[in-house]
């Protein structure tokens, strides 16, 4: 681990419990790689997936590829041309912990991965790697529910910088 | 410079111990995240390793998947679980990797956690794990222990490191 310079936060939030999704904007392009640390439960809607996008890019730009473990049975499957990113599920019933980790997201040349994983104890245990369809860098992270639920107040979401070198 | 990805503190057994403990956590990070390399003294291939909180070893539950190199995959709910390590009998010099993320520890919600922990030997049986874990209580989490899920040691030379990561 390089003394400093790594595990840099970038921007952090705490959920009022009357928002659906947060935004991470004018990210500096000044790491290697990002980090988004979750620690967060639904208000409602039960279990759903927990999604990212970036730069405001609403369009079927995304997908992903997963396995979960629901204590029972194993599941590996894809979702293609998606409107955003999915990295965790996210429970009513409990608080839950997700990450996403992004590589190389400031470059202007390559499509952006994420690295993804997903835990809420209550349903199952998520891995994922998701691909975003555009060379831009990333400025802007957006996290939301795939069912709009809004977000339990005291959840917490914090974006991470990583140095290289 | 922020106070962030800090050493709390460096475990190197020196000798095998039946549990490792980490107490006296400071409440001034946000998140905690122990890494580990362990093999225990367990006469197989390998051993799971528990977790412990505050003294604790109730209200826990987990869901973990798992793959062993073959066809077969693991399904489990057993709590407190982490991941498997090496036994004395996998290939010598080998040490499972385990690194166990706790985001807000010292909130007044239950903690939620993510495990994830490898185990390869080169042999017929290798583990990698993923694991939801969940500890159903309010306390800010001061201590952690990990200990051996079938009370066997662990040997010379573990290393565990906890390190404190802050948001601000």
């Amino acid at each position: 681990m390089a003394a400093g310079a790594t595990y840099e936060p970038i921007a952090t939030t705490t959920a009022s419990g009357s928002t659906t999704s947060v935004t991470f904007s004018s990210i500096p392009g000044t790491y290697t790689d990002i980090i988004v640390i979750c620690n967060n439960q639904n208000a409602s809607n039960g279990d759903n997936g927990l999604q990212m996008r970036f730069n405001s890019d609403t369009g079927s730009n995304y997908s992903t590829t997963y396995i979960y473990g629901d204590g029972s049975s194993a599941v590996s499957g894809r979702q293609t041309s998606t409107t955003g990113a999915q990295f965790g599920r996210v429970a009513s019933a409990n608080i839950t912990t997700s990450i996403g980790q992004i590589q190389n997201y400031s470059n202007s040349t390559t499509y952006k991965t994420v690295l993804g994983r997903g835990n809420n104890s209550s349903a199952l245990v998520w891995g994922s790697v998701s691909l975003w369809r555009n060379t831009s860098a990333i400025t802007s992270i957006t996290i939301f529910n795939e069912a709009s639920a809004t977000i339990s107040s005291g959840s917490t979401f914090t974006l991470y910088g990583i140095l290289a070198a | 410079m922020a106070n962030t990805y800090k050493l709390i503190e460096a475990k190197t057994l020196g000798s095998a111990v039946s549990s490792v403990t980490f107490s006296s956590i400071p409440g001034t990070y946000t998140d905690l995240n122990l890494v580990c390399s362990i093999r225990t003294s367990r006469s197989a291939v390998a051993e799971n390793i528990l977790i412990g909180f505050n003294g604790s070893t109730s209200s826990f539950s987990a869901k973990t998947l798992g793959g062993q190199g073959n066809s077969g995959v693991d399904n489990l709910t057993t709590a407190r679980l982490i991941g498997p390590a090496d036994g004395d009998n996998a290939t010598a010099s080998t040490f499972a990797n385990m690194s166990v993320y706790i985001p807000n520890y010292t909130s007044s919600d239950y903690k939620s956690y993510s495990a994830d922990a490898v185990m390869e030997d080169n042999a017929a049986l290798a583990f990698a794990y993923l694991t939801a874990g969940l500890w159903s209580n309010t306390a800010s989490i001061t201590s952690i222990e990990l200990t051996t899920a079938l009370s066997n040691n662990f040997k010379t030379n573990c290393t565990f490191y906890l390190y404190g990561i802050s948001n601000s």
